[in-house]
């Protein structure tokens, strides 16, 4: 069974073959298992269940840990993990929505998957799942494109409050978040929540955190 | 911005092809609940009733192109036939990377309306000109073109669309025919028949074709869907006219081109191609104007079909 995080990131270690990313990025590893241990209603039995929620990668870069724990929920055999990125293989360096089962958008152009997440936010609502949750995870320098801005600006707005967002803030940004990357969110009408990348309790409880009338954001910080 | 005249309107016809859409989309949001509307500030107006009556499935995002494709595909995501609309440059141009990425390649589709074409607000300047829209999703595969030449010609393609498994670019324009017509599903109407070429016209250049070919003995076909291209219907027609071919566009000369030779990869054939040219012009005054400036008037048509013929 591959049911504790030090098991999932002995699964992730096996991806360690890819030829793009030759050393595993694994720091978003416990906000993506958080997310599908503990809070997403997702059923590798019934991926195309309507009303379940959606999980968005939308950086799509690094995706070992997100591979590792759809392995670890068994929405695909824990096998594929030893040959990412052949030819054969439905796992690459980039995730493919088409051939990924569990992954929900395919990714790694950044700054597309919040724009798709607000559309798919609207589009649960919009079915009778307003209580369908879309979370989307995205890197502190993938906000440098300016389609999450317009994401952001448009989501506070109009108070889309089934819509996640979460932040892997590895300080990668080549000028910085000046005034911080909440501020970003919350002068648009955003709840936020600043965490420990690593505090599976702090992750959680951001995640579940009520947020009735806007959408959230959870800033997880990771500092090597 | 200032606007000295409302561009989307025009004095001479009182239903114009967006005036049309808008009205069936919003009957259609109405009955189907799994169509939805995406909007950025262009528009938006026509769509006020069914905003209150569907506040997720009509939605206007602000003027905010890249957040319009990417909301389309997030709603084709979640299961909807999605409708994103603003002016052609920005809704083609402006956010193509999205275009590229946010439907076929999650596996999914949607349906675009441009307005403004090649130089319908040839007042607004090359801004607002859009003739290379259609070479663009050229380079997409799967995608459909609907180009009306009329604004009764509008209805029957968005239920197209609609029901559509692909993706669809409907491009909508101010400049149309004097009547409308019926084209059979993915193939020409013919409307003329001549011998010694066949000219496929494509929306609203057709009366200027019509005009130019009045004495002149050539076959004159229209379609208002150029894509998928009816080439096997093209080749039957060609075939009569000594695989003399002409093609004339709304939009970029030549965009056609590569169809119809991949048609004669096994037939010598001759083709012209009449267009919009590929320089900016950097004029301003009316569609009008444009249009002749480009050949594409009848008088323009009639010159280049006649070198072509001699």
């Amino acid at each position: 069974m591959n049911d504790t995080i030090e098991q999932v990131r002995a699964l992730a270690q096996r991806t360690v073959t890819d030829v793009r990313y030759p050393i595993v990025k694994t720091y978003t590893l416990d906000a993506i298992w958080v997310l599908y241990d503990r809070v997403l209603r997702v059923d590798p039995k019934r991926p195309d269940d309507p009303a379940r929620d959606r999980f968005l990668l939308s950086k799509g870069h690094g995706p070992s840990a997100f591979y590792a724990v759809l392995a670890a929920k068994g929405f695909f055999p824990v096998a594929w993990l030893d040959r990412i990125a052949t030819l054969e293989s439905p796992l690459g360096s980039h995730p493919d929505a088409t051939l990924v089962p569990g992954a929900e958008m395919s990714a790694g152009s950044l700054g597309h998957g919040l724009p798709l997440g607000v559309g798919i936010a609207h589009g649960l609502r919009a079915d009778g799942f307003p209580d369908s949750r879309v979370f989307v995870l995205v890197g502190d320098a993938e906000l440098d494109e300016g389609s999450n801005h317009e994401a952001i600006a448009y989501a506070g707005a109009v108070g889309l409050a089934n819509l996640n967002v979460i932040v892997a803030d590895n300080g990668s940004a080549t000028h910085g978040w000046n005034g911080g990357i909440a501020s970003r969110f919350e002068v648009n009408g955003w709840s936020a929540a600043h965490v420990d990348a690593h505090d599976h309790e702090a992750l959680y409880r951001s995640f579940t955190t009520s947020h009735p009338d806007r959408p959230h954001v959870t800033v997880a910080a990771h500092r090597p | 911005m200032v606007f000295i005249a409302d561009p989307l309107t025009h004095e001479r016809q009182p239903l114009t092809m967006r005036d049309a859409w808008a009205a069936h989309l919003t009957d259609l949001v109405d009955a189907d609940p799994r169509l939805a509307v995406v909007l950025a500030d262009i528009s938006a107006d026509m769509f006020d009733q069914a905003m209150k009556a569907h506040p997720d499935r009509v939605i206007n995002v602000g003027i905010r192109e890249q957040l319009l494709i990417g909301v389309a595909g997030g709603l084709a995501l979640a299961g909807m036939r999605p409708v994103a609309h603003t002016y052609a440059p920005f809704l083609v141009e402006r956010a193509f990377e999205q275009v590229k990425l946010d439907f076929e390649h999650q596996g999914t589709s949607g349906v675009l309306v441009s307005v403004g074409a090649s130089y319908d607000w040839a007042e607004g300047s090359f801004t607002h000109f859009s003739p290379r829209d259609v070479a663009l999703f050229d380079t997409l595969p799967g995608w459909r073109v609907f180009v009306p030449g009329h604004a009764a010609e509008v209805p029957p393609l968005l239920d197209r669309a609609v029901r559509a498994d692909g993706g669809v670019y409907l491009r909508l324009s101010l400049q149309h025919n004097e009547n409308p017509h019926a084209v059979p599903d993915d193939s020409l109407l013919v409307l003329r028949e001549g011998t010694r070429a066949t000219v496929v016209v494509v929306g609203p250049l057709l009366d200027n074709v019509l005009e130019a070919t009045a004495d002149l003995d050539v076959t004159v076909a229209y379609t208002n869907t150029p894509r998928p291209l009816d080439t096997t219907g093209l080749r039957e027609l060609a075939a009569d006219t000594g695989d003399a071919i002409v093609m004339v566009e709304p939009y970029l000369e030549g965009t056609s081109a590569w169809l119809v030779s991949k048609a004669y990869e096994d037939r010598p054939h001759r083709l012209l191609s009449i267009g919009v040219g590929r320089e900016e012009l950097r004029r301003y005054g009316t569609a009008v104007e444009h249009e002749r400036l480009h050949g594409l008037d009848a008088e323009g048509v009639r010159a280049r079909l006649r070198r072509f013929l001699a």
